[in-house]
């Protein structure tokens, strides 16, 4: 008997974005990292083109991290009090893109500053080449202020600079086309919400091969399911020729699976949850593997062992 | 695949008769397509109509289930390929595999440490479904011990593993009382195999090394009696496992092919390299369309991991998970500790619960019914409104364990202060931060 296997014939393709810039691109990068090109849904070779595989950044932030899991403190060492060691670092645990996280302050309670923001991103420049991300702190006049300085510093560097959100992205849109970066525009989990905002920024003038989705990623067991439908959705959308949801998708897994209680503390937890280290890796890890095939682009982690696990499971999806 | 009105209306008399209830064969046939009437109203329709109705009805992925002495599991009748287009139905049953050639006294020992295991989340009792057994020495008598062991242990679901039928037979019959999976009939071994299945009502899984094949095997199977099978395609790889998977799910629900619309068996731990390696693997046959997934390894943290997923995957999104209304003790508060109140919706309540939780400062959390909204979609469809917080307030007795009279809300529904103050009296309203993630910084300051 021969069974004919069905094939979708989608007529849309997502969007092909490069980010960072070579020396002939007007940057200093060793190389650019392109995401986006598949004509098909994901790792479904057999009907349609994946010409990149999704792609790894791991975050490194300009402070220790104060915040963050012992585990993850312990995992990088002494590198978290060093930017640039840190994406050194990175660049050998396999990030193929690097986010530097700016913090609102240092030391405390100073304000993080221009200078320090702009001094910051030079040292990751200057210590690695792969391309970069830079996230401001999250609240919207510092974002504005940081972002705008970082945007002129590194001119040209084609950074993925973010956050930009509906109720914040002017600044950080004029600051992108200004001097030659990318954005990444997040919305609620929500494909309408998302449409919007790309249309909003790319009013704006920035092409769509500078954008990049981030529609909010939630941890395995705090809500993943949703951003996993809505990834889903807007990949379908894009497939199917529906020109605002064309653009490659970002997760912010790393942060998601962290800042909960699994991954995040040792103790005064049930019993049935298991061995501590082993869990908060598999949370990092599992949800990053399920947003992947659910079409995330770019994960951006912070475990280097989840690392590990993640680049092999994509290694393996693409066929390596 | 559902068969539309007219169709339906061609397979009947067309006589009018109005015996049915109804006053013409398409108005019947019309009902019958809403599933509203029972063809078994119409007196005269013909055999040949009452077998093609039935196929038509029938899911396009069969419905297959699996008894253990205490516990079954049912996979199957999925209707989508996408959880968002309605829902996923059946989780997929999640095994852990034992070989025969273990000590009986290991097999017992991990049998009940799987099968022991339990996990809450979300106000869920969470585990896993049941135990696979493997023949992998070849031997009965060895086989039969260990299927004896595995029973002496748990009284969940089983998958009896074993290269023929005679094995197989032999392990069967020490399952006496239950149901289990038979893994598997082969393109050598399925006559003497699906004879066993047919004689015991058992389910079989059919293992082929290609679709043609494997829809050929099918076939046969059926019709040697056996309608209840699970397909194992024989591909392990991650990438290979993905797309045939999918291929098949496409083929049942796209093409109603018939030969195919069954649940589907992975074995994600016999190419991994690890235990999370193996939950990488798993993580993914959660997601695409396993429908039982047998496992070589099993931890505490795997599991809750793993049952974790499979919860969310299942997930109606039609219906959001909500939790209780109600009053929630965070940190151990004390009568002077906050109170704050959010809405049922699980994201809103756990992202709420998890950031008071990790500040480590006590907190009542009063939990109103918003119908499962978040705060903001809740706020604006009117479900979470003063009148609704206040009667959260009245209605859960927090008054008598609390030593004050303030009430935090979320900084998204700031303008429900006035209001608030109106239908609480003699309360003090505080308009706490919009997002969840700077609730410990918010209690610390509220604390001093």
């Amino acid at each position: 008997m021969t069974v004919e296997i069905p094939v979708e014939k989608w007529s849309g393709k997502v969007i092909e974005v490069a980010l960072g810039a070579t020396a002939e691109e007007g940057g200093t990068r060793t190389h650019a990292v392109t995401v986006g090109g598949q004509t098909t849904l994901p790792f479904l070779h057999f009907e349609g083109a994946i010409p990149y595989p999704p792609r790894i950044a791991i975050e490194i932030s300009d402070q220790r991290p104060g915040d963050w899991s012992p585990l993850l403190l312990e995992a990088w060492g002494d590198v978290v009090k060093d930017p640039a060691a840190w994406a050194k670092a990175a660049e050998e645990a396999g990030a193929e893109l690097i986010l530097l996280q700016l913090s609102l302050t240092k030391d405390g309670d100073t304000p993080v500053t221009v200078a320090d923001a702009q001094a910051v991103t030079r040292q990751v420049l200057d210590a690695t080449g792969l391309p970069l991300i830079v996230f401001g702190p999250g609240q919207v006049d510092a974002d504005n202020e940081l972002l705008v300085a970082v945007a002129e510093e590194a001119s040209g560097e084609r950074l993925l600079l973010g956050i930009c959100e509906e109720k914040n992205y002017r600044t950080i849109v004029a600051a992108a086309l200004a001097h030659n970066h990318l954005v990444t525009a997040r919305t609620a989990m929500d494909v309408n919400l998302a449409k919007q905002l790309n249309i909003l920024i790319s009013d704006m003038g920035l092409p769509l091969n500078r954008i990049v989705m981030d529609p909010t990623s939630a941890a395995l067991g705090y809500g993943m399911e949703y951003g996993y439908s809505v990834m889903e959705r807007l990949r379908i959308a894009a497939l199917q020729g529906d020109k605002m949801t064309q653009l490659p998708m970002l997760v912010t897994v790393g942060y998601e699976a962290w800042r909960q209680k699994e991954s995040k503390v040792g103790v005064g937890v049930p019993e049935a949850w298991g061995e501590w280290e082993e869990r908060a890796i598999l949370w990092e890890t599992l949800t990053t593997t399920t947003l992947i095939e659910s079409g995330a682009d770019i994960v951006i982690m912070r475990h280097p062992e989840a690392v590990r696990r993640a680049r092999v499971f994509i290694d393996r999806l693409m066929g390596k | 695949m559902a068969l539309t009105g007219l169709q339906i209306y061609k397979l009947l008399p067309q006589t009018n008769c109005k015996e049915c209830g109804y006053p013409t064969c398409l108005a019947f046939a019309m009902k019958l397509a809403a599933k509203q009437a029972e063809l078994a109203d119409c007196p005269y329709v013909s055999e040949e109509a009452k077998a093609q109705l039935a196929a038509a009805a029938a899911p396009p992925v069969r419905l297959v289930t699996v008894e253990g002495p205490g516990h079954k599991i049912e996979v199957g009748n999925e209707t989508v390929l996408f959880r968002h287009e309605k829902t996923f139905f059946h989780q997929p049953g999640l095994f852990v595999r034992v070989k025969d050639t273990t000590p009986v006294a290991e097999i017992k020992a991990a049998v009940e440490a799987a099968m022991g295991y339990a996990v809450e989340y979300v106000g869920m009792s969470l585990h896993l479904d049941g135990v696979a057994v493997e023949a992998a020495s070849g031997d009965a008598a060895t086989f039969k011990a260990a299927v004896a062991a595995v029973l002496e242990v748990t009284d969940r679901a089983l998958i009896l593993m074993a290269a023929d039928a005679a094995l197989l037979e032999t392990g069967l019959s020490a399952t006496n009382g239950t149901r289990p999976l038979l893994y598997a009939a082969t393109a050598e071994n399925w006559e003497p195999v699906a004879a066993l299945a047919k004689a015991k009502n058992s389910p079989l899984v059919v293992r082929a090394d290609s679709l043609d094949e494997m829809a050929e095997l099918t076939e046969k199977i059926k019709g040697a009696g056996v309608q209840d099978m699970v397909l194992d395609p024989a591909v392990r790889g991650l990438a290979d496992t993905l797309v045939t998977l999918t291929q098949l799910r496409r083929l049942a629900l796209k093409k109603n092919f018939r030969p195919l619309g069954f649940p589907l068996i992975t074995f994600p731990g016999e190419v991994a390299e690890d235990l999370l390696d193996e939950a990488a693997f798993a993580s993914q046959h959660i997601a695409k369309y396993g429908g039982f997934i047998v496992l070589d390894r099993f931890t505490p943290a795997s599991a809750y991991a793993l049952l974790a997923l499979r919860a969310n995957i299942y997930t109606n999104p039609q219906e959001p998970i909500k939790v209780q209304p109600g009053i929630y003790e965070i940190n151990d508060p004390k009568p002077a500790s906050p109170l704050m109140v959010t809405t049922n919706f699980s994201i809103t309540y756990f992202s709420v619960a998890n950031e008071v939780d990790g500040s480590g400062v006590p907190g009542w959390l009063l939990v109103a019914d918003a119908e499962g909204m978040s705060v903001l979609t809740a706020w604006a469809a009117g479900k979470f409104d003063a009148e609704r917080i206040a009667k959260a307030v009245k209605s859960t007795g927090i008054e008598d364990k609390i030593s004050h009279k303030k009430l935090v809300i979320p900084g998204h529904v700031s303008v429900l202060l006035g209001e608030l103050e109106e239908e609480l009296p003699g309360w003090e309203i505080l308009v706490g931060p919009r997002e969840a993630v700077d609730l410990a910084g918010f209690l610390k300051l509220w604390n001093a």
